[in-house]
């Protein structure tokens, strides 16, 4: 039996001791991981969970994240609750483990705290690791703060166990910004939080011997296909499942979640479409733009990525005359890809607002309230001209001169 | 653990049905010999995984399986580390009671050819022996990377040809000496390493119940000769096994607590290498007088390898 672990109603914790937290109140198995820069306090403090008997579990350091991954599935292939946590090159490293874990329809949950990619070797946030995962077949669900990275990582567990679902669930938060910065972060109590995420019920457990289950097993040409549209299928219909852990939560908690979230765009004309801790920027310059200058300025967050709410976001924003979509990734020689799909459920809308895109914040660069107060105003002016007056893709807080792409033949 | 007999070869055979003769290993495979003694040799539940590879590839194709017991294949390199994670929480779920059955005992194996082992899956291995979990890993050397139509290994011995590295008219085959795994193995202070060969059945069914019964990381190299790619008529796999065992290309022995040899099969009649490397179509061009020297060095190599081991057994060191 685990050793009571004292909370106060009110705690000052960061990004990544809230989610050990969660790891430690949904009573997880078993972790299995290898520490990467700024993921590692994750699995440190799961570790001294364990140590210290706050958790009957078991703490797995491996040699590499590949084998981590591959602990987690071999471990949730037996049975138990199982979580990791990793960043960057870490996920990268795994990358080709993630495709065998949703494959195999395991409900593993991986706290991803969002870092640059190398080269040139950089440890700072941005999402070049959550774009790399985004056709793995995953659930990816992202934080803006340290409150939300413990929330949803709850969430996360319920969601991927829900028989219904059988997927892993990713939970990102921004690197260093939110997984360094201490903030206020109010917890369940121990007894809430694990009646909430409940017991795990494993489908097609290898520890059950009276019934022998073949994981990974081979397809070719004749069962591939349907394999992989029956998994497409089940991220497709995991919306209502998300949006019904979200209500539960929401009855517990007060703290409601959608998996596209909408501020001030009752009346917005001018719109930025972000995830990550660019959110609350853009919401305080937004903010702002209506108080100084009278500027319909609104946000549009995707909380949950994959599956990617096409419905939503089109719902959120087809009222909308301009609509700028950042990508803080770099798009590798194409539009920003989070631009591409936001553009794709726009252009089935009556009004097509104007859609451009902005590359910015890589390797942890700052993404001010200025930055994006001069973003909504370019927004203006395109809408007051009713045709894009820039470039379609800009980089945004760039050293040096302008860097941008393609003009429009609307208007 | 719940011990076999292995008193008698058609008993032994026909012990434990849990593995299938309907796969699509080629007729002839070693393969299917080994895990069939290593699955008859204990009545315990087992868990298995497997490395990408023949074994994997031939046993679970969609919608079938040859495997009536728990198992798991995720890649190329993790069959180790999948198995040991498993091993892991099924001690935290005996712990908490939220097993099926909590009293049935079971075992942990993981299957690797020599590729997986040798090669790409060589961390994984090396990690989970070096931390110590409870469970068996089996490496089926067949010496090449046979599932991709037999590609250089650094299981490979000296002077094969394989499709990476020829015999050709400027080439005698592969250059580099095969990697010494058992000694890689055992240097991880592993409880039990052994050496171990399906022509003598008997001591590799004891050797698995060994490794099955010790608590610890235990591995065991075996011989599983490949008439595909060595090139020899499927109805001799066997014979060249012997041919294998009784010229020391393959002692066999097994090393307790890193240091502990012990010799397990002596040749009363020691062959010479040529009648094993004259028996298979991979070491045909040694035999032309230009690769003469080739011979020699894999004889010289082997009678080095043999005195080796005969001093380490007698120094009990």
């Amino acid at each position: 039996m685990a050793v009571k672990y004292d909370l106060n109603e009110r705690e000052v914790w960061d990004g990544n001791f809230a989610a050990s937290q969660a790891l430690r109140q949904a009573q997880v198995d078993v972790v299995v991981a290898y520490p990467i820069t700024p993921s590692t306090p994750i699995v440190e403090n799961y570790g001294s969970y364990v140590a210290n008997g706050y958790i009957d579990g078991e703490f797995v350091m491996v040699e590499s994240e590949h084998a981590a991954m591959s602990g987690c599935i071999g471990a949730s292939a037996a049975g138990g609750r199982v979580s990791t946590a990793t960043s960057s090159q870490g996920f990268a490293l795994m990358a080709e483990v993630l495709y065998q874990a949703s494959g195999m329809r395991l409900p593993i949950v991986l706290n991803v705290v969002n870092r640059a990619l190398a080269s040139p070797l950089n440890v700072r946030g941005d999402h070049a690791d959550m774009y790399l995962g985004r056709d793995s077949g995953w659930i990816q669900m992202g934080a803006f703060n340290a409150q939300e990275a413990y929330d949803l990582a709850l969430c996360a567990f319920k969601i991927a166990e829900n028989h219904d679902v059988r997927l892993p669930v990713m939970v990102h938060q921004d690197g260093f910004i939110t997984s360094h910065t201490a903030q206020n972060v109010y917890p369940m109590t121990d007894e809430a939080a694990i009646n909430f995420v409940g017991e795990i019920d494993p489908v097609d457990d290898m520890l059950d011997f009276s019934r022998p289950v073949t994981y990974g097993a081979q397809t070719e040409e004749d069962w591939h296909f349907e394999h992989k549209a029956k998994q497409h299928k089940a991220l497709m219909d995991s919306r209502p499942i998300i949006d019904e852990v979200y209500e539960e939560f929401a009855k517990l908690t007060g703290r409601k979640y959608n998996r596209v979230e909408s501020y001030n765009m009752e009346d917005a004309e001018v719109v930025i479409v972000g995830l990550g801790t660019t959110v609350e920027t853009a919401r305080v310059a937004a903010e702002q733009l209506r108080e100084e200058e009278g500027i319909k300025a609104g946000v549009v967050a995707i909380r949950c990525f994959r599956p990617f709410p096409f419905e939503d976001v089109r719902d959120a924003l087809e009222g909308a005359k301009a609509v700028a979509v950042t990508d803080r990734s770099s798009p590798g020689g194409a539009m920003g890809a989070f631009f591409n799909e936001v553009s794709a459920a726009l252009y089935t809308t009556e009004s097509r607002p104007l859609v451009t895109n902005f590359i910015y914040g890589l390797g942890g660069r700052d993404f001010s309230i200025d930055e994006a107060k001069r973003i909504f105003k370019e927004q203006k002016a395109h809408a007051d001209a009713g045709h894009i007056t820039t470039d379609i893709q800009q980089f945004s807080g760039l050293r040096g001169p302008h860097l941008g792409y393609f003009q429009t033949k609307r208007g | 653990m719940a011990i076999t007999s292995i008193k008698n070869l058609k008993e032994f055979s026909t012990n434990n049905d849990r593995f299938e003769g309907a796969h699509t290993l080629c007729p002839g495979c070693a393969h299917s010999m080994i895990v069939r003694e290593l699955m008859n040799c204990t009545d315990d539940n087992l868990v298995i995984s497997a490395n990408t590879g023949c074994l994997e590839v031939s046993t679970a194709v969609y919608p079938f399986t040859s495997w009536d017991t728990s198992w798991i294949h995720i890649g190329f390199e993790n069959a180790a580390t999948s198995v040991t994670a498993a091993q892991v929480m099924h001690s935290v779920r005996k712990k908490k009671g939220t097993l099926k059955d909590n009293d049935a005992p079971v075992k942990f194996v993981a299957f690797g050819g020599d590729g997986s082992t040798f090669d790409i899956g060589f961390q994984w291995l090396s990690g989970a022996m070096e931390r110590g979990h409870d469970f068996t890993y089996i490496c089926l050397d067949n010496e090449n990377y046979a599932n991709t139509g037999g590609q250089r290994s650094s299981a490979t011995p000296i002077g094969a040809t394989t499709s990476t590295a020829q015999a050709g008219t400027h080439s005698y085959g592969k250059k580099e000496k095969k990697k010494d795994i058992v000694a890689i193995m055992a240097a991880h202070g592993a409880p039990y390493v052994a050496q171990l060969a399906p022509n003598k059945w008997k001591s590799m069914a004891k050797g698995f119940q060994k490794a099955l019964e010790t608590e610890g990381p235990c591995f065991i190299n075996t011989v599983s000769p490949c008439c595909t790619e060595w090139k020899f008529d499927p109805k001799d796999t066997i014979g060249i096994t012997d041919l294998a065992t009784d010229s020391l290309m393959f002692p066999i022995y097994e090393i307790i607590d890193g240091h502990e040899l012990n010799i397990l099969y002596r040749p009363k009649n020691l062959l010479k290498v040529e009648d094993y490397l004259g028996a298979q179509g991979r070491y045909k061009h040694l035999f032309k007088p230009e690769n003469k020297h080739v011979i020699e060095k894999i004889q010289s190599d082997i009678d080095k390898n043999w005195e080796m081991l005969q001093r380490r057994e007698e120094a009990r060191i």
